[in-house]
């Protein structure tokens, strides 16, 4: 979906001093960002919408293949397989947070990370110099070494589903120290995102077939209940969809 | 070097609701304006796309539309006895950004203040006595009646199409409204939005032990709607994607529905985009601007003179601006001194929650401001005597969204994850819903905004510092209203409700709510306030600074009434007075 539309911005600067009223620009092409001068028009242009780009599941972008595993045992841990739904894993957790780990959102683009670094109060927030990615690689290794000096030279992924649970009930409260990385602030930060990944939209990776979607009761991406307003304390009756449809949409 | 372009009448920072509304007010007066904004151009078809705005994951949670931390963030800290830091992440508040501000994504509430909210210090004195408000709180009045600006609120009210029920009209009460509220002189443009089933529940609970409720004042439209520019808007569908995302379906106001089709079409209009405003140029006097400087999104410095400025960020960078421009003096909490940064207030909040066994709620099916009221305990609606507090709090039931990546209530107890964990989320999402109280915030002296010694922003400039923590006063308010939910609660008779209060410090991780106020505060008095009743510089008479900035305190109630009212307020006086005979509006 990328076009050339944009003028070069030279085109704006002239607009600037030339003042006239007519539409100069818009403001993105490729990507590339640029100033704009909008007059006398309510400016559009085709194909300058930005609809999310669905994840391809298949390898990792950002985990090597042992914290792949590590992460894939953990997400079924947090979320096991049982009546209710498919685990953690089936459901798509762990490739979800592998993609996000690789876009904006991994190497912390948004957050403000100018120095000086300093540990506040609780009140205060987030304080680290670590991005995301920082804080998945550091604590992974530290979750790795932990493993490997109490449970014989296994890795978590080795362990019995009794035995990570523990674990993951001891980091949660606090209760173990990493060599690496902080055991509380990584159990956080995978608790997050495996829920972000099983609850999002199904074109980030994760709620594989709108599973977390259907156990809930939640019909997703729909637009218009106008339908339903009045009908209280009555079932909605229409499965899920996701911005990328239904399965029953498309021909198998 | 700054490039220098040529004058305009009116240079406007930031195009969001109060930017829109001056610069069409302005335009239509015959000015030359330029607004300049630091975000994207943002509309309804191409950035609001029906066919993925439904996303909670990038709107809601990675916060797609909001101001980037690595853009601009403030420091914080609670008292100034500790070491402010910088908000990394953004929690507590969501500022806007890009064209329509924080009006893109907010909910929809729309409140007019009580008329007892503008002349709160005298009405506390008069009604209860020199002294009952306690001496640490810095209550003032803002310098103007309600009933001096109850055409402005009609004309927001009207411009945005607002959903709701008359409470008094030209003094009679109305039965269905709020009894509480100030005189108006006719009804909202379109009546309330149909209920849900758990705001009925509220509302029958709450008429069942005496209180008066109400359907809540919205911005999502119950029906069609042309304003009166000419601009259609259409009939909220309930799809429970409001707060934090941009409306798909030209259903919410916005500046993008209310506004900019018809001002984007004016010849004597133009919009610059991905342009951000670093400072208000001063004449060397000191007593006149002489325009604003700005830097592209290609790091191009731009000087752009104009005879008037308008500051109409989003409040705390109006404030900023200030501060980095040296309009006015930076207050001082150990001296009371200055006036830029004083009495700076956000909101005093505390929820309830209730489970159900034998209800469906569907909370998907839910607007922004789809919901009902009981404004009984709010403001100065009851009487104070004997109470060891002054405030008070709207009390809502306004179910937003079902939406799960943040909706999954639980009673409290259940494990964070694992098959327990989720077999009471399946339990529970459609069985369950909330109400909450919106209190109000008063200054004291020791919440202000400055400037931070150490953090700076890309551009190098320096950060805003915010101080602040919940007063004695108002947590002593939000305990009292909030034993009151417990009785509306109890009417209710759920399986259990669960209570959470309002306690110190104020932590800026957990959002609370985007009503950050004051920090430029009209009143009466330049001792105390930097902005006269027109919301104009005392100290710099071409430069008005409108938003929510310009309150002296916070009500019970969400701002953007209010704002949008101070925006007509404003520029009633410059189109009436200011630009007949510039000069200042009040004299010191």
């Amino acid at each position: 979906m990328t076009h050339d539309a944009a003028p070069p911005v030279s085109v704006t600067r002239r607009r600037f001093l030339a003042s006239t009223a007519a539409i100069a620009v818009l403001a993105s092409a490729g990507g590339r960002a640029h100033a704009a001068s909008l007059s006398g028009i309510l400016p559009w242009q085709p194909y300058s919408a930005t609809p999310p780009t669905p994840v391809v599941p298949g390898g990792w972008t950002f985990f090597t293949p042992a914290e792949a595993r590590a992460v894939e045992a953990i997400v079924d841990r947090l979320i096991p397989a049982d009546d209710v739904s498919v685990g953690g894993k089936d459901a798509g957790c762990a490739v979800f947070i592998d993609r996000q780990l690789s876009g904006s959102y991994g190497s912390a683009q948004n957050l403000y990370m100018q120095p000086p670094f300093a540990n506040g109060t609780p009140s205060q927030g987030f304080q680290s110099p670590l991005s995301p990615t920082g804080r998945y690689r550091q604590g992974l290794a530290g979750l790795d070494a932990y493993c490997k000096a109490n449970f014989a030279g296994k890795s978590f992924d080795g362990l019995s589903p009794a035995e990570q649970d523990d674990l993951l009930k001891k980091m949660e409260a606090n209760g173990i120290k990493f060599e690496s990385g902080d055991a509380k602030s990584l159990f956080e930060l995978l608790l997050q995102n495996t829920m972000e990944g099983f609850f999002a939209d199904p074109i980030y990776g994760g709620n594989k077939d709108m599973v977390s979607w259907r156990m809930i009761g939640f019909p997703g991406a729909r637009y218009d209940y106008r339908d339903h307003i009045d009908k209280h304390n009555q079932p909605y009756p229409l499965p899920p969809v996701s911005i990328m449809g239904n399965s029953t949409w498309v021909r198998r | 070097m700054a490039r220098r372009l040529p004058r305009r009448d009116v240079v406007i920072v930031g195009l969001g609701w109060t930017g829109a509304i001056l610069a069409h007010e302005l335009t239509d007066a015959g000015y030359d304006v330029v607004a300049i904004e630091r975000g994207p151009w943002r509309d309804t078809a191409t950035d609001f796309n029906v066919g993925y705005m439904p996303d909670e994951l990038r709107y809601a949670i990675r916060q797609d539309l909001f101001l980037k931390p690595a853009q601009e963030t403030f420091t914080f800290r609670n008292n100034t006895t500790q070491t402010a830091l910088p908000i990394r992440e953004f929690g507590s508040f969501l500022p806007g950004n890009g064209v329509g501000g924080a009006g893109v994504h907010w909910n929809g509430h729309t409140w007019r203040f009580f008329p007892s909210d503008f002349n709160l210090k005298s009405h506390l004195d008069q009604r209860y006595g020199p002294g009952f408000v306690h001496k640490d709180l810095q209550v003032q009045d803002w310098g103007f009646t309600y009933d001096e600006i109850e055409s402005a609120y009609d004309r927001f009210e009207y411009l945005a199409g607002i959903s709701g029920k008359a409470g008094v009209l030209k003094g009679q009460v109305q039965t269905g409204g709020n009894p509480f509220e100030g005189p108006r002189a006719r009804d909202y443009p379109l009546p309330p939005m149909k209920m849900t089933l758990a705001p009925t529940m509220f509302a029958q609970a709450a008429q069942g032990i005496g209180l008066h409720p109400f359907p809540t004042p919205s911005a999502n439209l119950s029906g069609a709607y042309v304003n009166p520019l000419g601009i259609a808007m259409g009939e909220c569908t309930y799809c429970g994607f409001c707060e934090r995302f941009g409306c798909s379906n030209y259903s919410k106001s916005s500046a993008q529905t209310t506004i900019l089709p018809l001002l984007m079409r004016k010849s004597n209009f133009e919009a610059r985009t991905l342009c951000e405003v670093t400072r208000v140029n001063m004449h060397p006097t000191g007593k006149h601007a002489t325009g604003v400087t700005y830097v592209d999104v290609n790091g191009e410095e731009f000087e752009q003179p104009a005879d008037l400025v308008l500051l109409c960020a989003y409040g705390l960078h109006n404030v900023r601006l200030m501060l980095l421009s040296k309009i006015g003096q930076s207050y001082d909490p150990n001296t009371g001194e200055g006036t830029v940064g004083r009495n700076y207030c956000y909101q005093t909040n505390s929820g309830v929650q209730l489970f159900f066994d034998d209800k469906i709620f569907n909370p998907f099916i839910a607007a922004g401001s789809l919901g009902q009221t009981v404004d009984d305990y709010n403001g100065d609606a009851f009487d104070h005597t004997g109470k060891d507090f002054v405030g008070g709090a709207g009390i809502n039931c306004i179910p937003t969204n079902g939406r799960p990546i943040s909706f999954r209530p639980v009673p409290p107890g259940t494990p964070r994850w694992g098959s327990a964990w989720k077999k009471a989320t399946k339990d529970n999402y459609l069985r369950a819903f909330g109400f909450s109280s919106q209190g109000s915030s008063y200054a004291i002296r020791g919440n202000y905004l400055d400037l931070d010694p150490t953090y700076k922003d890309r551009f190098g400039n320096p950060l805003m510092r915010m101080t602040f923590d919940f007063p004695d006063n108002d947590i002593r308010m939000s305990n009292w209203v909030t034993d009151r939910m417990q009785e509306i609660a109890k009417a209710l008779n759920p399986r259990q409700a669960v209570v959470s209060r309002r306690t110190k410090p104020y932590n800026i991780v957990p959002y609370q709510s985007t009503h950050n106020t004051g920090g430029a505060i009209v009143g009466a008095d330049p001792k105390t306030s930097p902005l006269n009743r027109y919301l104009q510089s005392w100290d710099v008479h071409n430069v008005f600074a409108i938003g929510a900035s310009a309150f002296p305190q916070n009500a019970g109630k969400n701002p953007t009434g209010t704002v949008g009212a101070l925006a007509y307020w404003a520029a009633d006086a410059i189109i009436q007075k200011y630009m007949r005979n510039p000069g200042p509006l009040v004299q010191a």
